[in-house]
C-alpha cells in the first residue's frame, strides 16, 4: 500500500503533546517517525499523566503516552552522553525532518541545534515548538498548555457572561500548534523539493492559538470591540443553546432563520420545546430535528464518541494491540485521502522497543558497533 | 515555502482558515465568493486576508466555466459542499474532472456515513466532537467557546490534509480527494480524554473553574482567581515545577508585605497536593486569593516570568493586542483594508529561518 508520506523520515526529540502529536499525524500517512527518549528521562506522558492500564502506573502502561505516539518507532538515547549525542546526529543524518519541543536553547546546548544538525544533513527541515517561540522577551518561559490557553484568550471566552472564565480540557492550545506545525513541516518539504533548501521552523504555541481567534482580534484592532464570554449565545442566531433532554442528556440546537425556527416549532407541536425535549434523549431529539431540517446534535460525552455511528463509519477509533496495554483505541486524523489513505500503522512503542531496528537496520550499524555504543551508555 | 502553489478556495465559514494558513505559507490563494457576499465582517476579513477575491457563482453557467478554468490551473481546490448543491459542484466530481488537483472537501461530518447530510454550525460541532461536554460548570449546562472554534479546527486539519495530498501529488503527478470531517477535527481538541473511557471505562466531565482529580481526598483546586483587573490562571502544583512556583509566590508575597497565614510554614519541597484535604487547600488558597485580588494581569505576567513561576493571566483580546512578546516577534501584520484603512491582522503562524513570512 502506497502512503502519501512514505518517503519522509522524521526524528522526534522531546515529549508530552506539542511535539509528538505532529509526528503522529505525519506517521498516520506513512512517514517513518522515530521517537527519541532516554531511559533516565522518558517522555513525561509515560509516567506523569493517567490513565494507566488497570490503573497501575508503569513506564509502558500509560494510555496518554500511547495515544500520541502510535505509528512510530521508539528508541532510547542518553543525550547527556557524548556517544548518545553522536548517535542522535547519525540518526538525523538519515532524516528529512527533526521535531523538537524542548525549552529554547536546550537542543543547541546539547549539540543538536539547527546549525549543527543541518551540517550533518543538508536540506534538513527542523521544527522547534515551545510556549512563546524561540525569540522575544519571554522566550524562556516554561509553561503548560492548559494555562497558555488562558493567556491566548480562549478561557476568557468560555463560560456564562456573569460567571468566571472556564477551563478547556487539557492543553487545548498544544493541539492547535501541533496541527499547524504539521502543515508547516509539509510546506517546508515542498520548498525543499523545489529549491533544495532546508528550513528551521519556529513555532510559538501562543501565536498558533491566536489564529483560532483571528476574527475577534481583528474586531478589536479595527473596531475596538472586546469579545466577551456569552455562555452559549450567538448574536447571529434566532435560537442557539444547549437544552436538557431525558436521561440527563443535553441537546445542542440552533436556528439561523425564522423559517428554520418555524420548522422547529412544527416538529415539536403541539408541545413546547422544553416539554418535547424532556420526553426524549438527546440522540433521538437530534435525529427527529435533523429530519425536519433543523441544526441539532446531542452533546456527546467522551464515552458517546465511541458509539457514534458517524464516527464508526469514518474509522475514527482504530484498535491496535500493545504488548503491555493490550488493545487500545487510537485516534485517526480528521481527514483521509481517497487514493492513498492513512492508517494507524502500529501501536505506540514501549520504551526503547525499536533500538535494534532503528540503529541496526535503518542506520546500518553492525552488531559490534551497537555493542560498543551500548557499553558506552549511549542507549541509557 | 509554498511559492507557486495555486489554491482555489471555494469554502464558506467552515473552512476559511485552511486557505488562510496555506496563504501564510506562501501559496497563491484565490477566494471565490458569490457576487454580493458580505466581505466586511471581521471574521471574513481575518480569515480571508491575503487571498485574491474573485466574485463568481459556481451554480451559474458563466460562473461554472470560470470556476473550471481556475480549478484546471490549481494545485489545490478547497470546498465546503452543501448536500443540496448542484451535482457538478460535488467535490468527487471536481476531483474526477481535475485529476491533477488535490480536492479538499470540508463538511460537518464528512462526505459519507449516516450523518453526512446533517446540518451543523459551530455549536453542534463542538457538541458532536465532545468538546462541550468538557466545558462549563459541573452539573450545569455544557458550554462552547463564545468565538467559533470548530470551524478553525476543521480548517486547520484541512490545511494539513491538503499538504499531505500535495506531497503525494508532487511525487506521482496525481491529485486526489481529501475528505475532512469537522466533527472529527474537534476531537483533536480533547487531548487524551478518550483514553480514560477506553482504558478505564471512566468518562471525563467538565470541571468549571476548578481542577479536581489531583488529590486522593477529592479536594478541588482553584484555577481562576479574581485579580485587580480580571482573572488569573494559577494552580498549586506539586513536583519540581510546583515547588519553584509556590516558593516564588511566597517570596513575592513576603516582599510585598502580604499576610501569609499558613503559607509561611509550608516546606514546598515536601508538600504533596495529591494528599491534601479540602480544608488544607482552602487554608492555603485563602491568603493567595487575597494577594491576587490586588495584582494586575500585566503585573502577574511580568512577575511570574521574572520568577519562573507557572501561571498566566486570563487575557482579553485587548490584553493580547498589547502583549510585548508578540510585538517583539513581529506577530502583527498590517494590511490595507477595502476602505483604504490599515487593518492589523494576525501574522503567519510560523517563523521560517528567523523571518516571519509576509513581513519585511
Amino acid at each position: 500500500m502506497t502512503r502519501a508520506l512514505d518517503d519522509v523520515r522524521i526524528a522526534e526529540f522531546g515529549g508530552y503533546a506539542a511535539g509528538p502529536h505532529i509526528g503522529k499525524l505525519l506517521g498516520n500517512f506513512g512517514a517513518t517517525v522515530v521517537h527519541v527518549e532516554s531511559r533516565a528521562r522518558p517522555d513525561g506522558f509515560r509516567m506523569q499523566y493517567p490513565p494507566y492500564k488497570d490503573n497501575r502506573p508503569g513506564i509502558d502502561r500509560g494510555g496518554c503516552f500511547a495515544y500520541f505516539n502510535d505509528s512510530k518507532l521508539g528508541v532510547t538515547l542518553d543525550l547527556k552522553n557524548a556517544r548518545g549525542v553522536e548517535l542522535a546526529r547519525r540518526l538525523v543524518s538519515t532524516c528529512d525532518v527533526v521535531i523538537e519541543n524542548m525549552r529554547p536553547g536546550v537542543m543547541a546546548r546539547i549539540g543538536l541545534g539547527y546549525e549543527a544538525l543541518a551540517a550533518v544533513r543538508p536540506g534538513l527541515v527542523m521544527l522547534s515548538t515551545c510556549n512563546m517561540g524561540q525569540s522575544g522577551p519571554r522566550a524562556d518561559t516554561p509553561g503548560f498548555g492548559s494555562q497558555l490557553t488562558a493567556l491566548a484568550g480562549m478561557c476568557n471566552l468560555t463560560g456564562a457572561s456573569e460567571g468566571p472564565p472556564m477551563l478547556l480540557y487539557g492543553p487545548y492550545i498544544d493541539f492547535i500548534a501541533s496541527t499547524l506545525g504539521a502543515a508547516a513541516v509539509l510546506a517546508a518539504l515542498e520548498r525543499r523539493r523545489r529549491t533544495g533548501a532546508g528550513a528551521w521552523l519556529d513555532i510559538s504555541q501562543y501565536e498558533c492559538g491566536l489564529q483560532f481567534l483571528a476574527g475577534p482580534l481583528l474586531d478589536y484592532h479595527r473596531d475596538g470591540r472586546i469579545a466577551q464570554r456569552a455562555g452559549n449565545a450567538d448574536p447571529d442566531a434566532v435560537l442557539h443553546g444547549a437544552y436538557p433532554c431525558a436521561d440527563g442528556t443535553w441537546l445542542a440546537l440552533s436556528c439561523w432563520t425564522e423559517a428554520e425556527r418555524g420548522r422547529l416549532d412544527a416538529a415539536v407541536a403541539p408541545q413546547t420545546l422544553a416539554d418535547w425535549l424532556a420526553a426524549r434523549p438527546a440522540r433521538a431529539a437530534a435525529e427527529a430535528l435533523q429530519a425536519a431540517g433543523v441544526h441539532a446534535h446531542a452533546v456527546s460525552t467522551v464515552a458517546d464518541l465511541f458509539t457514534d455511528p458517524q464516527l464508526a463509519a469514518r474509522g475514527q477509533w482504530r484498535r491496535r494491540p500493545h504488548p503491555v496495554i493490550g488493545d487500545q483505541a487510537y485516534c485517526f486524523p480528521a481527514f483521509d485521502l481517497a487514493e492513498t489513505p492513512g492508517e494507524i500503522t502500529r501501536a505506540a512503542p514501549t520504551l526503547g522497543a525499536d533500538n535494534e531496528q532503528v540503529f541496526g537496520e535503518l542506520l546500518g550499524l553492525s552488531a559490534a558497533e551497537l555493542a560498543e555504543y551500548a557499553a558506552a551508555g549511549a542507549f541509557d | 515555502m509554498l511559492r507557486g502553489c495555486a489554491v482555489v478556495d471555494a469554502t464558506d465559514r467552515l473552512a476559511w482558515l485552511a486557505g488562510r494558513l496555506l496563504g501564510d505559507l506562501g501559496a497563491e490563494v484565490v477566494k471565490v465568493e458569490a457576487p454580493g457576499a458580505d466581505t466586511h465582517a471581521a471574521e471574513w476579513r481575518a480569515l480571508n486576508a491575503g487571498k485574491r477575491l474573485v466574485a463568481l457563482d459556481p451554480a451559474s453557467a458563466a460562473g461554472g466555466a470560470q470556476f473550471e478554468a481556475l480549478a484546471a490551473a490549481a494545485d489545490i481546490v478547497l470546498c465546503t459542499p452543501r448536500p443540496d448543491a448542484p451535482p457538478d459542484t460535488d467535490p468527487r466530481r471536481i476531483a474526477g474532472r481535475h485529476p491533477r488537483a488535490v480536492v479538499v472537501s470540508v463538511t460537518p461530518f464528512g462526505l459519507t456515513g449516516p450523518k453526512s447530510g446533517w446540518r451543523a454550525s459551530d455549536l453542534e460541532l463542538m457538541a458532536a466532537g465532545g468538546a462541550m461536554s468538557l466545558a462549563g460548570e459541573p452539573g450545569g449546562a455544557p458550554m462552547r467557546v463564545s468565538a467559533p472554534q470548530a470551524y478553525a479546527w476543521a480548517g486547520a486539519q484541512a490545511a494539513v490534509g491538503a499538504l499531505v495530498a500535495l506531497h503525494h501529488q508532487r511525487r506521482s503527478g496525481r491529485g486526489q480527494l481529501v475528505d475532512v470531517s469537522a466533527q472529527s477535527a474537534v476531537i483533536t481538541a480533547l487531548s487524551h480524554a478518550p483514553t480514560f473511557v477506553d482504558l478505564l471505562g471512566v468518562t471525563p466531565t467538565r470541571a468549571g473553574a476548578f481542577m479536581t482529580g489531583r488529590s486522593v481526598t477529592g479536594a478541588q483546586f482553584r484555577v481562576f482567581w479574581p485579580c485587580r483587573d480580571g482573572y488569573l490562571n494559577f494552580i498549586l502544583y506539586g513536583g519540581a515545577a510546583g515547588r519553584r512556583t509556590n516558593e516564588q509566590l511566597v517570596a513575592w508575597m513576603r516582599a510585598r508585605g502580604a499576610e501569609l497565614g499558613p503559607l509561611a510554614d509550608i516546606d514546598w519541597g515536601r508538600w504533596d497536593p495529591t494528599r491534601a484535604t479540602q480544608g488544607e487547600v482552602d487554608a492555603i488558597e485563602a491568603p493567595v486569593g487575597r494577594f491576587f485580588a490586588a495584582v494586575a494581569k500585566r503585573e502577574f505576567l511580568e512577575e511570574a516570568h521574572r520568577r519562573e513561576m507557572l501561571g498566566y493571566p486570563v487575557s482579553t483580546v485587548a490584553d493580547i493586542a498589547a502583549d510585548p512578546q508578540l510585538a517583539a516577534r513581529g506577530f502583527w501584520r498590517e494590511r490595507r483594508g477595502p476602505d483604504g484603512r490599515t487593518e492589523r491582522h494576525c501574522g503567519a503562524f510560523v517563523v521560517v529561518d528567523g523571518r516571519r513570512p509576509g513581513q519585511s
